[in-house]
């Protein structure tokens, strides 16, 4: 039974075990980024840069047709642009950042429309973006997993001072050097994930597995510390089930897994201990009695 | 293109007034066609030769599932005097184009009167896998097929073209009607659509003659996207694909595990990519199974000029001749 429904998926097919990796993968590097995006208030930030780094990939997929490297590096440039350019507007004009970057996200976007159209209808362009998780391939697993390496190294390095800009950012700026650089590697490793993610998953989705955990694990755990590792398990776990749910049940994978995750959230904004609804209602009872 | 066609048209107008004055100028201008894609369109144009100026909508490599038509689109049905659709709710946004763009010209649905397959939601491996008796699936086929498959895909399978015979039929709706908009160049027409007819009937021979030599157990054919179940009805191959019939549709882990199992069972020595649609599921199938990469296959759209399969009947034999070599092996 345990055999057949879980384990025999992954045994019998190497693009099950590829997709799990993958997954995984993303699950590791994205989702501790999803959580200081959450605690940082930041979370639709995720969703502009998802829709900044699009264009650029865009323009990579129309130099060079449908190969990993170009669709990459114009997706980082992008959305390193935009963030870079938002940021700087933000630290020396009076206007938000939030602003600043939707103005930025919105322009990169049009302008990737604008090269698309030019170029004409060609094989479907949103079909190239919202990469399939059923396909990756040698080179594109490699790429995932170093992302995610990368992105947990230099969050381990920048642990401290991301926490601090979290709590008070106006502290770290006044006793610190180190809050410009901080902020600039945190949109980096949005960035970093986001392009990674979009090879498996797409741009879109790959915001789901970056926030949904995150918002997911603020219901059970209290430290900062362990919200991410709560949110890494729940986003680990949704990978698993939403590629078995898309085996047994013949669904898409990329939605089915970010549906898990939206399902966990549910569950968790329910019964969670932390701040739940159920938990809060009992806690209510409890100060009226 | 347009500059272009307006320079065209005043050349000519300007010719046949020196010629034959005026009257007759308007009897030789070429009639605005619009076809809806590129199949269609190389048709329109070996029929209605120098007579018909055709502007086709979603052009080579182009997906017609998922097309977005732009102003100069709009502007050029609503020119046309004649538009060429493929019909079986294959161009989904066709009807909101011709609504926006006031279009008063004749219709023409090219595959009416061809005998439609029914939408199979390419399960039938799905079928098979699960030891289904065959004869109850077929009845299930015909009788069904209404309520079962009756959603935005339509109930029948529209990519028609990729048969031959149907063509014929696309050939004479297309031959007909530009003979009625235009009579005195129907004699003209119909000469065109003899030889075009006698071309197409002798590449059926000859993919048949070529899918004969297979062996009876080599002939399972694993593509992207479920578009070439009229050219398997023809010549006697199956066809299969982990997309169904629309590119727009994901692919769910079950029918990827369902085509590997199919491959492995059968042993299946080839899988194809096609034009229009994403090759990786495709290549990572391949990699899995330790099928080849049999070749590229053109279904929705024709290539590009420089390409193999630039015109239908270029197509048509690329499309054969790749499919015989790969799976003959």
């Amino acid at each position: 039974m345990i055999w057949d429904t879980i384990l025999q998926p992954f045994a019998e097919y190497g693009f099950m075990r590829r997709a799990l990796l993958g997954c995984i993968a993303i699950s590791l590097g994205a989702t501790p980024v999803g959580t200081f995006l959450i605690l940082r208030r930041m979370s639709l930030t995720g969703d502009a840069m998802a829709h900044a780094i699009l264009p650029g990939a865009a323009i990579g997929f129309l130099i060079s047709g449908l190969s990993l490297i170009p669709m990459t590096l114009g997706g980082l440039v992008a959305g390193l642009l935009v963030a870079l350019l938002s940021g700087f507007v933000t630290r020396m004009t009076s206007l938000r950042e939030d602003a600043s970057l939707a103005a930025f996200y919105l322009i990169s976007l049009a302008i990737g429309v604008l090269i698309v159209s030019m170029r004409g209808s060609n094989v479907d362009l949103m079909h190239v973006l919202f990469g399939t998780v059923l396909a990756l391939d040698d080179a594109t697993l490699i790429l995932l997993c170093s992302i995610s390496s990368l992105s947990l190294v230099i969050l381990a390095l920048f642990f401290r001072p991301l926490v601090l800009e979290c709590a008070d950012p106006q502290f770290l700026r006044s006793v610190s050097g180190l809050s410009a650089i901080t902020h600039f590697t945190f949109l980096l490793l949005v960035v970093l994930n986001l392009v990674g993610g979009f090879h498996a998953i797409g741009t879109l989705m790959a915001v789901g597995v970056m926030i949904l955990p995150a918002t997911a694990a603020r219901f059970w755990a209290t430290s900062i510390g362990g919200m991410i590792v709560t949110a890494v398990a729940i986003a680990m776990i949704s990978s698993l089930i939403g590629l078995l749910l898309s085996f047994h049940f013949s669904l898409p994978s990329g939605p089915a897994i970010i549906l898990v995750n939206g399902l966990i959230y549910g569950m968790s904004l329910s019964f969670g201990p932390v701040g739940g609804l159920v938990a809060q209602t009992t806690a209510k009872q409890h100060i009226q009695i | 293109m347009t500059n272009r066609r307006i320079f065209l048209k005043s050349a000519i107008t300007l010719l046949t007034m020196i010629a034959s004055g005026p009257i007759a100028a308007q009897a030789t201008k070429p009639t605005p066609v619009v076809a809806t894609f590129s199949v269609v369109g190389d048709m329109v144009k070996r029929i209605g030769g120098d007579h018909v100026a055709v502007t086709t909508l979603v052009g080579p490599d182009g997906d017609a599932h998922v097309y977005q038509p732009t102003p100069a689109d709009a502007r050029a049905v609503s020119e046309a005097q004649v538009l060429i659709e493929n019909g079986l709710e294959f161009e989904g946004w066709l009807d909101r184009l011709i609504k926006a763009s006031n279009f008063e010209g004749m219709r023409v649905v090219a595959t009416n009167g061809i005998k439609p397959l029914p939408f199979e939601e390419s399960e039938e491996h799905h079928d098979d896998e699960e030891h289904h008796d065959d004869e109850e699936h077929h009845d299930d086929e015909e009788h069904h097929d209404d309520e079962e498959h009756g959603h935005n895909h339509g109930t029948f399978d529209p990519h028609a073209w990729q048969s031959l015979r149907a063509a014929v039929i696309y050939v004479n709706n297309i031959t007909s009607s530009l003979a009625q908009n235009d009579p005195a160049n129907a004699s003209a027409f119909y000469l065109n659509r003899a030889a075009y007819v006698s071309e197409i009937k002798a590449l059926d021979k000859e993919i048949q003659k070529m899918v004969d030599t297979l062996p009876s157990d080599h002939r399972i054919v694993i593509t992207s996207h479920d578009a070439l179940q009229y050219f398997g009805d023809a010549y006697g191959l199956s066809f299969m694909a982990p997309q169904g019939l629309s590119t727009e549709s994901e692919a769910s882990a079950k029918e990827v595990a369902g085509l590997i199992k199919q491959i492995r069972e059968k042993d299946i020595k080839a899988v194809f990519v096609e034009n229009i649609a994403d090759s990786r599921l495709i290549e990572q199938i391949a990699n899995e199974t330790g099928a080849k990469i049999g070749g590229k296959l053109y279904s929705d759209a024709l290539s590009g000029p420089d390409d193999p399969a630039s015109t239908y009947l270029k197509m048509i034999r690329h499309n054969g001749t790749t499919i015989v070599e790969a799976l003959g092996n």
